[in-house]
């Protein structure tokens, strides 16, 4: 019988989100002891409810509330109401992600430090550096099997055709750091097998050979008879007591009634965009501008990675599809270097599409011949996406609707970002320097993309040193609330152009240990 | 107090309606209007849309994408989806059939016939472009996204082999057969 806890009981620790910060949170507080109940506004889908269909599991798995795209970002014209690209099910968005598990560079934790002031932008410096996080990569790394790294022990996995071809491309313009660290299993491991290169990594592994708390943290999780999870409950505001200290959530559960769960410690992961909803849906009259904004930064400074994408089509047949939909990743730009005329740097992330999606994304609105002709050579494409830097900036973020609400009543968010003059600079590079990697092997046309509804989305509550400039601190503890935590990358102080994910588990680890240590000793 | 969203008036429906894929000028077209093979396709009737209606819009979904190697019928079959949902939407129905007038009057003032008896491909298109950014024409375009490129009876003239896992993925069958590096 799965462990159930009472709706009044105050001492369990309430998790929002069960993607990679709420499920690895989970899982890290119940092997310590700790209870919890995750709150998962998602459906429980299982690898067998998984298909090997785009367009059908993005509409099974998408969080498709509505959502307005604000500002001077291409998304107002190509994806108006879809900002960004989220799960909304147990595993979150580790059910769809791509697997590729970077760690961050040290100069990205001395955001500010590193490039001074910049016209503009918002930057600070996390109150954390590398080597307070190195230990936690590492732990996260060997949780989620990371091919090729020490702590796993596994090796990389096999070079698959669109790997080749753009590793091949990359060697021949003088690209020296072609790298793969992947959380997909390259061989049996943690009681997962091997992968199989299905190609649908992005659809949800089939063979749970990549990665995702749906199958790894959160039944760990639930097999502790600590924790409860309880799927399609949408949390709609956190309360607090008359000290300010958080005490429940109110929730719509699965029947659709409302809920109220009591807490003595509330952990938000529901990723950027809901994370700083809830904060600022929470306002009450003790905290007018929502919960932990008494610096005003919740929902501000909101980070996506500057990003694009570009097909090159090649003389011969690719098929990119086959096998890990992340193929080739080129480190090389990755590190600051103001020669080539911008801030930060980029990875170039090889990602395959399949037809349908290459179909949708490669010109948005787009019809004619110039489009067709480029899909009678799918099967000759490689496809390519820059992860750049993103600076912070003020302005950008998430705000509530005056008027529009939701089908749980709620303000819809209206998700605002406008590139900074430094985006457009990263991006044109990052996409001339993927035309000479695929003209190097003789790719015949490059057909430039638009930035993709945002897959990473982070610092909306982000940390900081000084409570005046940020939300959390260093342990995403809120500085205005002491038992009030955010566990997912909308901590994240600077966005550094690495995918997020291994970043968010590893601080969902170390969080976890500050918390049961702080619970222990009778502090929260 | 328990309130139910139920109470609240809130469907199943609209708890279920989401506005992403129509977000993306697509829509996601329900794969029983896309099983039918090509040659039963071709003799079906459509429901709700005259057969006049069905011709041009056959014509206008092969000039928005253009393929020349696929049949007919897949242009048909594309379509087909437009068909059911004007059966049930009023609002639809109306918007394809007046659409369609609008692009007769149009090829007639310009070429002095309906559109499909204009024999060049780039008119054709000049009429398509001077309505592309309206409701009519991005509903048509934003269903062949799918209605065309989602039907699988079409990957393999793309090169493309779809779901793999019940062949055992691409491991033994060609993720790195590359041979011309
Ligand atoms: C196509 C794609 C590919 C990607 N590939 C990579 C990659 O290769 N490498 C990488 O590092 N990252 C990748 N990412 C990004 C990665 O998926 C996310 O960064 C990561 O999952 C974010 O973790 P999270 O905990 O912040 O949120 P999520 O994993 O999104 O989890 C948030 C969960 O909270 C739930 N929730 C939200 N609000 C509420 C509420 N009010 N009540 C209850 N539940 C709520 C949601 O339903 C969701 O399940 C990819 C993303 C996409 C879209
Ligand atoms: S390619 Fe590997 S990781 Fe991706 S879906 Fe297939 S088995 Fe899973």
């Amino acid at each position: 019988m799965a462990t159930q806890f009472r709706l009044d009981d105050d001492q369990v620790v309430v998790i929002v989100g069960s993607g990679a910060g709420g499920g690895t949170l989970a899982n890290e507080l119940a092997q310590k002891g700790v209870k919890c109940v995750v709150l998962e506004a998602g459906k429980h889908y299982q690898p067998d409810d998984f298909e090997n269909d785009e367009w059908a599991m993005f509409n099974k798995i998408s969080w498709l509330d509505k959502r307005i795209s604000a500002g001077g970002w291409h998304h107002t014209k190509t994806y108006p109401n879809l900002p960004a690209w989220i799960v909304k099910g147990v595993g979150g968005s580790t059910i769809h992600w791509a697997g590729l598990a970077l760690r961050f560079l040290p100069h990205d934790f001395r955001n500010k430090s590193t490039y001074g002031h910049v016209d503009g932008a918002n930057l600070l410096d996390w109150p954390i550096g590398y080597d307070d996080l190195e230990p936690y990569y590492f732990r996260a790394e060997k949780k989620m099997g990371v091919a090729g790294s020490a702590a796993s022990g596994l090796p990389l996995l096999p070079e698959n055709n669109h790997y080749k071809v753009i590793a091949a491309g990359a060697r021949k313009v003088g690209y020296k750091q072609i790298v793969r660290p992947m959380a997909i299993n390259s061989q049996a491991y943690d009681g997962r097998p091997g992968c199989q290169q299905l190609g649908f990594c992005m659809q949800g592994c089939k063979m749970t050979a990549k990665w995702s708390t749906l199958y790894t943290e959160i039944p760990k999780a639930l097999e502790t008879g600590r924790v409860e999870l309880r799927p399609q409950s949408m949390v709609l505001k956190i309360e607090h007591d008359k000290t300010g200290k958080v005490s429940g959530v109110v929730y719509v559960d699965q029947h659709g009634r409302t809920q109220r769960q009591a807490a003595r410690v509330v952990c938000v992961a529901g990723n950027s965009i809901e994370s700083p909803r809830l904060l600022l849906n929470s306002a009450s009259s003790m905290f007018p501008d929502g919960l932990a904004n008494s610096s005003g930064q919740v929902g501000r400074n909101y980070l996506t990675h500057t990003t694009a994408a570009a097909v090159a089509i090649h003389k011969k047949p690719v098929h990119m599809y086959r096998g890990t939909a992340l193929a080739a990743v080129i480190s090389d730009e990755a590190d600051p270097n103001p020669d080539r005329g911008f801030f930060g740097g980029y990875h170039l992330e090889g990602l395959a599409l399949g037809l349908p999606y290459t179909a949708a994304f490669m010109k948005p609105g787009g019809w004619g011949r110039d489009v067709t002709s480029a899909l009678e050579m799918y099967d000759h494409m490689s496809c390519v996406w820059v992860c750049g830097e993103d600076f912070a900036q003020e302005q950008n973020g998430v705000t509530l609707h005056p008027t529009e609400k939701d089908q749980y009543g709620l303000p819809v968010p209206i998700v605002s970002k406008t590139d900074h003059a430094n985006d457009a600079a990263i991006r044109r590079h990052g996409l001339a320097q993927f035309r000479k990697v695929s003209e190097a092997v003789g790719a015949t046309r490059v057909i430039d993309m638009p930035p993709y509804p945002a897959s990473h989305n982070m610092g909306t509550n982000r940390m900081s040193a000084k409570a005046r400039d940020g939300v959390v601190n260093k342990w995403g503890q809120a500085h205005d609330i002491k038992n009030l935590f955010i566990s997912d990358g909308s901590q994240f102080t600077s966005s550094s152009a690495a995918n997020p994910t291994l970043t968010i588990v590893a601080l969902a680890i170390r969080q976890a240990e500050y918390i049961a240590g702080a619970m222990q000793r009778k502090e929260l | 107090m328990t309130t139910s969203i139920g109470e609240t008036g809130l469907s199943r429906r609209s708890f279920l309606k989401g506005s992403g894929l129509a977000a993306l000028g697509v829509t996601l077209v329900p794969l029983s209007a896309l099983l039918a093979s090509p040659n039963a396709m071709a003799a079906k009737p459509f429901k709700t849309l005259s057969p006049a209606a069905a011709k041009t819009l056959e014509r206008m979904a092969r000039d928005i994408f253009p393929h020349d190697k696929l049949a007919d019928p897949y242009y048909r079959q594309a379509i087909a989806p437009l068909d059911a949902e004007a059966g049930k939407n009023a609002a639809t129905a109306s918007l394809l059939a007046d659409g369609v007038s609008a692009l007769d009057a149009a090829a007639r003032q310009r070429y002095g016939r309906p559109y499909t008896a204009v024999a060049k491909e780039e008119d054709r298109v000049a009429l398509l472009k001077a309505i592309e950014s309206g409701p009519f024409f991005q509903k048509v375009r934003g269903n062949l996204v799918t209605g065309l490129y989602n039907n699988k009876a079409l990957w393999p003239q793309f090169g493309y082999e779809g779901s793999s896992w019940e062949k055992g993925g691409y491991l033994h069958r060609g993720f790195d057969d590359i041979d011309w590096l």
